[in-house]
């Protein structure tokens, strides 16, 4: 019995090692998401990592932006999901320890650069095939800013080795996670009018039932821990050894929402006025530029960083700590993009603020000192 | 006997699979062992060794495998 338990066990990690596995996978993710976005969440949201951290850092009070404080189920299941694909194929290693404040400040300028743009990698890849035009200018900052990445790990770029660690110190981020679910499930509320918060309007109001969110989050931690899905990888694969595996993903992803939300009645094209996006094209790429090189530097996007965390990744789990704290600055110094919006027939457009600008330049200099000098230390 | 060996251990995507392949590009013919720790790398790394025409070996030992890749 145990040897036919490794056979299934190698022969489902090979369908998900192959082009198909992971095509398919980009498939469900692209399909889940525009189905959660008809289900109830944000439009052009159906899943958005840095939109959706940003909504837990306002649910426990990190920020107080009230339109987007939630406790998103999608993220929970990410994470256990990933850990219980992890636990199921004997992957779960819990290992850390390499440069975690250099790693948490990557998650911090992450999350600034996401939110200068408006969304993560995947939300830019489903708000492109929902017909917003600014995804464009996002993704192909994110193109630049994995490219400047590649340069750097070819160059020596290295933030030095993780090591093992004890058993229960790799579960700490899905503990964190069943904290969350535990705040969610029972509503808690601290004391009136204090965390959890849970906004009445705006995005944060708008939500698929609490456990189709799971259910899909779940659904996808599996899928993607067993495929490695990398939104960033997919692109830095591509530059540095001319790998098409991972973007092929992101290929079936876009395709697969496209038609969906084609069939939803989801799509409109255009640049203006698009739902919770602006057309400040200079600073949607220069946004996603300083996102996208955070992630390389960091190994993965702000997705694959939740999947790593579910494996026991201390590493994974200090970035994407740096993300949830970054949001909460975001809000409270107003770093963060406002959406485009028409005021009486005329089109106001959005973007970041003063302050948003100088932390995106200041992120692309952090990086970039970053990038240039981490080296192997003999 | 492997004509170079690449510790990888602990270091995250995509430094294991750049390691492997500046050491199998630096010969014409010949072995390389890596060694890495995670199922990943070794699938990430499997990838490019045969995708560069190299057979690949790997043997698990404890909670590291090592693979040996052989050019031409």
């Amino acid at each position: 019995m145990p040897e036919e338990k490794n056979t299934l066990r190698r022969s489902i990690t090979r369908l998900f090692a192959s082009r198909t596995g992971i095509i398919a996978v980009g498939i469900v993710i692209g399909v889940v998401a525009a189905l959660l976005q008809r289900l109830g969440n944000p439009p052009n949201m159906g899943v958005c990592v840095a939109c959706f951290e940003r909504d837990i850092a306002g649910a426990v009070g990190l920020h107080r932006a009230g339109v987007v404080q939630y406790i998103r189920p999608e993220i929970i299941g990410f994470v256990l999901g990933a850990l219980a694909a992890a636990f199921a194929f004997r992957e779960f290693r819990p290992r850390g320890g390499s440069a975690p404040i250099a790693r948490f400040l990557l998650g911090v300028f992450a999350m600034i650069g996401a939110l200068a743009f408006l969304g993560c990698p995947w939300r830019a890849l489903l708000r492109l095939s929902a017909g917003d035009g600014n995804a464009i200018l996002g993704l192909a900052g994110l193109a630049v800013g994995v490219g400047i990445g590649c340069h750097f790990l070819k160059s020596g770029y290295t933030l030095g080795r993780s090591r093992p660690m004890p058993y229960f110190a790799g579960l700490m981020m899905p503990l964190v996670m069943l904290l969350l679910l535990g705040l969610l499930a029972f509503a808690v509320s601290f004391k009136e009018g204090h965390a959890i918060f849970f906004s009445a309007k705006g995005p944060g109001a708008m939500r698929a039932p609490i456990l189709v969110s799971l259910g899909a989050g779940l659904l996808i931690g599996i899928l993607a821990q067993r495929s490695r899905f990398c939104t960033m990888g997919s692109i830095r694969d591509v530059v540095l050894l001319r790998d098409f595996h991972l973007i092929s993903g992101l290929v079936g992803l876009v395709a697969a929402a496209l038609i969906t939300n084609l069939i939803l009645g989801q799509f409109r094209a255009g640049f203006a006025a698009m739902p919770v996006s602006h057309s400040s094209h200079l600073w949607n790429v220069l946004g996603m530029v300083l996102a996208g090189l955070a992630f390389a530097l960091a190994g993965g996007c702000p997705g694959r960083q939740l999947f790593l965390s579910g494996e026991g990744d201390g590493d994974a789990a200090t970035f994407v700590t740096g993300m949830i704290v970054g949001a909460g600055l975001c809000h409270n110094f107003f770093l963060a993009g406002v959406p485009d919006k028409v005021v009486e027939g005329v089109l106001v457009t959005g973007g970041p603020g003063y302050w948003g600008k100088i932390a995106v330049v200041v992120g692309l200099a952090f990086c970039a000192v970053l990038g240039l000098t981490a080296r192997q230390r003999t | 006997m492997a004509d170079m060996e690449v510790d990888a251990r602990g270091l995250s995507c995509p430094e294991p699979v750049l390691l492997a392949k500046n050491a199998l590009e630096s010969m014409a013919a010949g072995t390389v062992v890596v060694l890495v720790e995670t199922v990943t790398s070794r699938e990430n790394v499997t990838r490019l060794a045969r995708g560069m025409g190299c057979a690949v070996e790997v043997e698990e030992a404890g909670d590291e495998f090592r693979m040996t890749i052989r050019k031409g």
